[in-house]
């Protein structure tokens, strides 16, 4: 649409022709109220705050549903339109309980903010209000009807953005009210998006109602550790006696790419961080055989001594270390460097659920092709392939369905079961359930008006779930690399499952995918092992033999995923940094409890390849970082600690930086970037972002606009950065795969451990029979 | 079965089959039936819809838009099918006209929509019924089902290779369905809550397709002028208000009625002639003049002409043209409340000020009638409905502003005689206090 | 088996055939909903559990959606009412010839208030709003029959004729003769 030009209050304003006036006024910068308004779902003028006075037209105008044309003229204050919304005011209050006191919503309430800023302030209403009771819809949604303004965002919300359709209206006039969709229970994702939206305390949630005032919490605006879409979220926190617990979660900001998306997982499955079984103390396995409880000193005393000697008496190949799917970029780095440098050993490996490296090594030498989780929000056309995001990827899954509702976007699904989103396709083609290794070869017969018209689209997104693996994710970036104009997403689980493969926990690849027999590859790490170690499922196997002395599990628990028999790890020395005293932990000699991503910070990297920052949020006494864990224990064992984490504000030494030959002054390059910045130099050996430099510097693909990353940006890495491959022994192993499927109210270990998702599950489990019994 | 009635003064010619059997399509075709039609089909759209224009043909639903220019909004090309609807929710309290239309003489409304059709390009009309009104939509689709047999609808209608088909549907009890798109809503099977406007319905109308929506009165005119000629018709009303109209004479007069009147007729004169002045002898004491939406009318208010701009220069309005005579033994502050709850209770609720400011003033009204008012309420009523009017979503909110303002305006002292405790002057021996809960 | 077929159905085999025809009849199935409804609140008295479910699989959207529209519509209700729903226009043409007065004595005789239904379940009163017949005030409909030009002495007359149909069609028979 061309620019018009149009005036507000005298202002000369320019938009397309087209836009919306609110829309247009809220870009200048001219405030105009609604409540029925929300960008993204659809008109309903409604609740007439946002009238304007339009030259020319004798009624005072909606601005949300007035178009801009050349040469309009609007006044959006005047004491006309001022008494307007007073009045509409007045009337929403004439019903409305006013228990602001006592209610959720009492401080950040848009009916609260409008009546200061309109001036209601005197009631002329005297009659009887309306009442009804409250009523508790699911484990996360009450509705308290008197405080409802009938916006109608919950229900849009619901229907247009989640495409779940779960709330309605009943009756008419004065005694409409808004319904659930089971007799007055909530059978639905349980996303809490309409108490999101909610511009009153009308949608409460289950998790927050009742506990704090607004005014009492901090605000953190950090990443979610649930899947691997990474949503921006903001944790309300509040102190408590040992420590500061999580209240709330949300992202009424609108930053980040989800905006103000988030899950079931994300808002209320904070709560695992505050459960009774959290580890706060570490644990050593005394003489009896029993793990007791120790001080930090005495537990890491005992860890150090005993990779030490296992180390010295043995060697690096003794020992084995497994990674974590769901720590910082900066904790999985420092693991493997810790390996590969103290411990001197390439056995190290994380819970594989997405084949990342036959991802990288498909896409080698190319420029461009991946898609960051921005691009699906405006690509034209988007190819599915497997997978089901509504369950799995619940922001990808927003996303789709949003660009298909604002943009028309065209989805084309093809997948061996229906999912949710065939709703918003244009095409779906159905495959065998071992169809997706030969889809390749079936589009490009290109017979099927699938295949024409995804061929007919000049560009393409390729989104790709964990049915592909190795050679089949080969196949299908060469189709698509062959047909041009593409990029690709692959869809794996847990928040750094990425980053753990970005970061190199691979027996066989450095960071970045570096092959491990690349020549000078990683050359300033000292003395590391040139020969790949052993897999995961290969450690665990040489440690049932007694050939593996002692091994390192971080946030993991491949006992559990392995069936592994207890008795079989006996003359193992296993360590274990976890949050819970997970199968693994139980079986170990010392075990120390582990901060969450909730309570540390550093970065992660979702599944699309795109980089966020991490803020500490919440806080346990007890606990600690596994960044902090890894440099504590390398100390103990007798490491200078600045060969693993440049820190200091001018480093700690000249020769630190000279070490590493023509980076000089890794350190003090930081500190000088830092204060350039006017941000604070890293004193610390215990702050992971000392370690983002190296990152940066030695990871391919990891070049990073800083400043947009602290600001809270999501930044795309380039896998495709990764250098040409030599085909290894990794790769050629699907098997090692195992995808975790976590659906809408599972999250793997920490979902186990939360109260709401688990009342979740029971509820919809119970929504679920009723549906099939009826 | 409704009484009917006549009057020298009347000029039958939406009425003039009443009570002769036409809903027979034999006796209707005796009675003239479908020559219009035919004479429409010979001379073509652009015909119709100029002679349209020319016989000044206002909206009879209350809005009194020009029929042939609403006709002559729908594009000619359209990529979605275009429509004809007839709006027989009649629902506006004071107003029973269609009744005796669809009663009496329901090819006409047939003969009407198929018309309307020819001249816009549409293949399909609805004729929506109020849910009430099932003996009446019995009645319709009888003749509906009567036409088809004929050929008179179908895919061939008269032989000319038209195709136009009519579906009858009911209403399930919406005052607001009344409202044009919000009856599109009802007839799509849908909440009955108004469409954002622009885009109108003659663009963006029932299925998304340009629709052309018309009052069943209207509708039953179109052959009438078609037959008689767009300067006759014209000739027989005001300046820019053609022809007769069907005027719903209610309330406190001896021979209340359905009575067909030239526009511009005098109102005191329908009142204390046609309709035989009023009941017992008793005093006037106020008119409501286009059903129960329209602001009040004193006696000395009333010596006017009833067309669109003559009742509107006399500060009402013409509206759906029910003329409900009040006489001096009424309470108007009882006529007040159950004008406003029928309003709260009509209320679609979409928007805040018609959904709480119609309940707010039943309340208010309601306790102000039993005796519990105090000096602030009428101020408070009058600031209320002040502002709901012209804020809100559709005129549902004006419908129940205006006859507001206008009690409390000309009717003030009566209000004031309410307070205090004092019982209302009006109360009779056994008949219960209106307190509407 | 489909149920939408006349074995499956909670509708007698005529209605259901009729619903069957009347998904067609419409350019878009919805708009099927608000006569199907109706029809169905006719022959089964209210609109139960059982009647939105099925409607809304005949018209294939949700029981939340049916029950959105259904709650909107005044003539629609969600708990039985008597065999013979009387219902009395209060609205102001009928209010001022005495409509009132009618609706009161409707209750003094069937002895219920406002939507009372009495026991043996023949009658229910209500009042209701204008139902379109304000010339003939007042007015009442007992189910979809008008009764117009009312006083209260007629009141009885109008449930006789109810409550002895028979008889009522045998006078008549008796009168035609």
């Amino acid at each position: 649409m061309p620019d018009v030009t149009f005036t507000v209050d005298g202002k000369k304003l320019t938009a397309p022709a087209g836009t919306l006036l609110i829309d247009a006024c809220r870009k200048a910068g001219i405030e105009i109220p609604a409540f029925c308004y929300y960008p993204g779902l659809s008109l309903q003028a409604a609740c007439r705050m946002c009238v304007v006075r339009q030259e020319k037209v004798p009624k005072l105008q909606t601005a949300c549903t007035t178009t801009v044309a050349e040469g309009q003229v609007f006044i959006t204050e005047s004491p006309e339109i001022a008494q307007a919304r007073k009045a509409t005011i007045e009337l929403l209050l004439g019903n409305h309980p006013l228990d602001c006191p006592v209610c959720d919503a009492g401080g950040e309430c848009e009916l609260q903010d409008m009546t200061f800023k309109y001036g209601a302030g005197e009631s002329h209403y005297v009659e009887v209000k309306h009442h009804r009771d409250e009523q508790q819809w699911s484990p996360a949604v009450f509705y308290d009807r008197p405080r409802c303004i009938l916006c109608y965002r919950c229900i849009r919300m619901c229907g247009e953005g989640m495409d779940v359709w779960a709330l309605g209206i009943h009756n008419r006039g004065a005694n409409s009210v808004i319904v659930p969709n089971d007799h007055q229970q909530l059978d639905c994702e349980q996303c809490g998006m309409c108490i999101d939206v909610c511009p009153v305390g009308a949608l409460t949630s289950g998790s927050y109602r009742y506990k704090t005032r607004p005014w009492e919490m901090s605000h953190v605006s950090t990443v979610c550790t649930h899947c691997a879409d990474g949503c921006k979220v903001t944790l309300g926190v509040r102190s408590t006696n040992d420590g500061a617990e999580i209240v709330r979660a949300d992202n009424r900001d609108k930053s980040g790419i989800n905006n103000d998306f988030l899950c079931a997982k994300g808002r209320f499955g904070f709560d695992f961080v505050e459960s009774p079984d959290r580890l706060t103390q570490p644990l050593v396995r005394n003489a009896a055989g029993k793990l007791e409880p120790a001080t930090w000193e005495h537990a890491l005393r005992v860890a150090a001594a005993k990779l030490k000697e296992i180390r010295d008496a043995r060697g690096g190949a003794a020992i084995g270390v497994i990674g974590s799917d769901r720590t910082t970029n900066e904790e999985n780095y420092l693991l493997q460097k810790f390996a590969r440098t103290v411990l001197q050993t390439n056995n190290i490996d994380h819970e594989r659920t997405t084949d990342y490296a036959a991802f990288a090594h498909a896409l080698a030498g190319t420029a461009g092709k991946t898609a960051s989780l921005r691009d699906i929000s405006s690509a034209c056309a988007i190819l599915l392939v497997g997978g089901n995001p509504t369950e799995e990827h619940p922001l990808l899954a927003w996303l789709l369905r949003t660009n298909v509702r604002l943009n028309r976007a065209r989805l084309y699904i093809a997948n061996s079961k229906p999912i949710k989103l065939d709703r918003q396709a244009k095409a779906t083609q159905e495959l065998p359930p071992d169809g997706f290794k030969s889809l390749a070869a079936f589009l490009d017969q290109g017979t099927s008006d699938f295949s024409k018209s995804l061929q007919a689209e000049e560009s393409l997104v390729v989104l790709f779930g964990e049915e592909f693996r190795g050679e089949a994710v080969e196949n299908l970036v060469a189709w698509g690399l062959k047909r041009g104009n593409v990029r690709f997403a692959y869809l794996g689980d847990h928040s750094n499952s990425r980053g753990a493969a970005d970061m190199g926990l691979f027996p066989d690849l450095l960071p970045g995918y570096v092959p491990i027999e690349a020549p000078g590859a990683f050359a300033e790490y000292p003395n590391r092992p040139a020969a790949p170690g052993k897999t995961l499922p290969q450690m665990l196997e040489a440690a049932s033999n007694g050939e593996l002395g002692a091994l390192l599990v971080v946030g993991a628990n491949p006992v559990s995923r392995a069936k592994l028999d207890h008795a079989a790890l006996k003359n193992t020395f296993i360590i274990v940094q976890d949050l819970f005293l997970t199968e693994t932990a139980a079986l170990a000699d010392v075990v120390l409890p582990a901060a969450s991503l909730y309570e540390k910070s550093g970065t992660v990297t979702n599944t699309y390849g795109d980089i966020q920052m991490v803020r500490k949020a919440a806080d346990r006494a007890g606990v600690k970082p596994d960044f902090e864990i890894l440099v504590r224990l390398a100390g103990a064992m007798g490491v200078d600690v600045s060969t693993l984490v440049p820190f200091g504000k001018r480093g700690t030494t000249g020769d630190l930086g000279q070490s590493r030959g023509a980076q000089a002054g890794e350190a003090d390059r930081h500190a000088v970037w830092l204060e350039a910045n006017n941000l604070e130099p890293k004193l610390s050996p215990f702050d992971p972002l000392a370690l983002l430099d190296e990152i940066e510097r030695l990871v391919p693909g990891y070049t990073l606009d800083r400043i947009n990353l602290f600001a809270g940006n999501d930044v795309h890495t380039k896998l495709e950065a990764t250098p040409g491959f030599v085909p290894v022994q990794a790769l050629s192993n699907p098997d090692l795969i195992v995808p975790a499927h976590d659906t809408l109210f599972t999250s793997g270990t920490l979902g186990q451990y939360s109260t709401a998702l688990k009342q979740l599950t029971q509820h919809q489990a119970k929504e679920l029979a009723e549906t099939a019994a009826d | 079965m409704p009484r009917l009635v006549s009057h020298p003064d009347e000029i039958k010619l939406v009425s003039r089959r009443f009570g002769m059997g036409a809903t027979n399509i034999d006796r209707y075709l005796e009675l003239g039936g479908y020559e219009a039609v035919k004479k429409c089909l010979a001379q073509g759209p652009e015909w119709i819809v100029e002679e349209m224009k020319a016989s000044g043909l206002r909206g009879r639903g209350g809005a009194g838009f020009s029929a042939g220019m609403k006709w002559s909004f729908v594009p000619k090309q359209s990529a979605k099918p275009k429509y004809i609807l007839v709006n027989g929710d009649e629902s506006e309290p004071g107003t029973c006209k269609d009744h005796l239309i669809f009663l009496h003489d329901p090819h006409a409304v047939i003969e009407g929509t198929i018309i309307a059709g020819l001249a816009v390009g549409a293949k399909m009309g609805f004729i929506y019924l109020r849910g009430e009104y099932r003996y009446l939509l019995e009645i319709m689709e009888r003749a509906v089902a009567d036409a088809y047999d004929r050929g008179y609808l179908g895919k061939n209608i008269f032989g000319s290779g038209n195709e136009f088909q009519i579906i009858t549907q009911t209403g399930a009890g919406a005052y607001e369905v009344g409202e044009e798109s919000a009856l599109m809503e009802s007839l799509e099977g849908k909440r009955g809550v108004p469409r954002i406007k622009p885009p109108f319905p003659a663009v963006v109308g029932l299925y998304g397709g340009p629709t052309v929506i018309n009052n069943a009165e209207t509708i039953a005119t179109v052959p009438q002028v078609i037959t008689m000629g767009a300067q006759a018709y014209a000739a027989l009303g005001t300046p820019r208000n053609g022809g007769t109209r069907l005027f719903c004479i209610s309330g406190h007069v001896e021979r209340p009625g359905v009575y067909e009147l030239p526009m511009g007729y005098n109102l005191k004169k329908m009142i204390y002639e046609v309709a035989g002045g009023i009941r017992g002898g008793r005093k006037l004491k106020a008119v409501v003049p286009g059903g129960s939406s329209t602001p009040v009318l004193l006696p000395e208010e009333i010596d006017i002409g009833m067309d669109f701009d003559q009742v509107g220069k006399a500060g009402s309005m013409l509206g759906s043209g029910g003329v409900v005579v009040i006489d001096d033994q009424t309470c108007i502050v009882e006529f007040a409340l159950r004008t406003i709850s029928f309003y709260a209770h009509e209320s679609c609720g979409w928007c805040i000020p018609c959904r709480e400011g119609t309940d707010w003033l039943k309340k208010s009204l309601t306790r102000f009638h039993a005796g519990f008012g105090t000096d602030a309420d009428i101020g408070n009523m009058q600031y209320l409905a002040e502002n709901m009017l012209g804020r809100t979503f559709c005129p549902l909110g004006d419908a129940a502003a205006m006859p507001t303002i206008a009690f409390l305006k000309k009717f003030r002292k009566e209000f004031e005689d309410h307070l205090n405790g004092t019982p209302c002057p009006f109360a009779r021996e056994g008949v219960p206090q209106l307190t509407v809960v | 088996m489909s149920p939408t077929s006349e074995t499956m159905s909670l509708f007698s085999p005529a209605l259901a055939r009729r619903f069957d025809a009347l998904v067609e009849k419409y350019p878009v199935k919805r708009s099927a909903l608000i006569p199907m409804l109706l029809y169905a609140q006719d022959e089964v008295g209210y609109l139960s559990d059982a009647v939105v479910a099925e409607v809304a699989q005949r018209i294939g959207i949700t029981e939340l959606e049916v029950r959105n529209v259904a709650t909107y519509y005044s003539m629609l209700r969600f708990k039985p009412a008597g065999k013979f729903n009387i219902q009395v226009c209060t609205n102001i043409s009928c209010m001022l010839r005495g409509a009132y007065e009618v609706y009161e004595r409707f209750q003094e005789e069937l002895g219920v208030g406002p939507k009372g239904v009495t026991s043996d379940g023949l009658f229910s009163v209500e009042e209701v709003e204008c139902i379109g017949a304000c010339c003939w005030a007042p007015a009442i409909q007992v189910n979809y029959d008008f009764h117009d030009d009312l006083k209260p002495d007629l009141v009885p007359g109008i449930l006789d004729q109810y409550r002895n149909p028979i008889q009522d069609q045998e006078k008549d028979q008796e009168k035609n003769a």
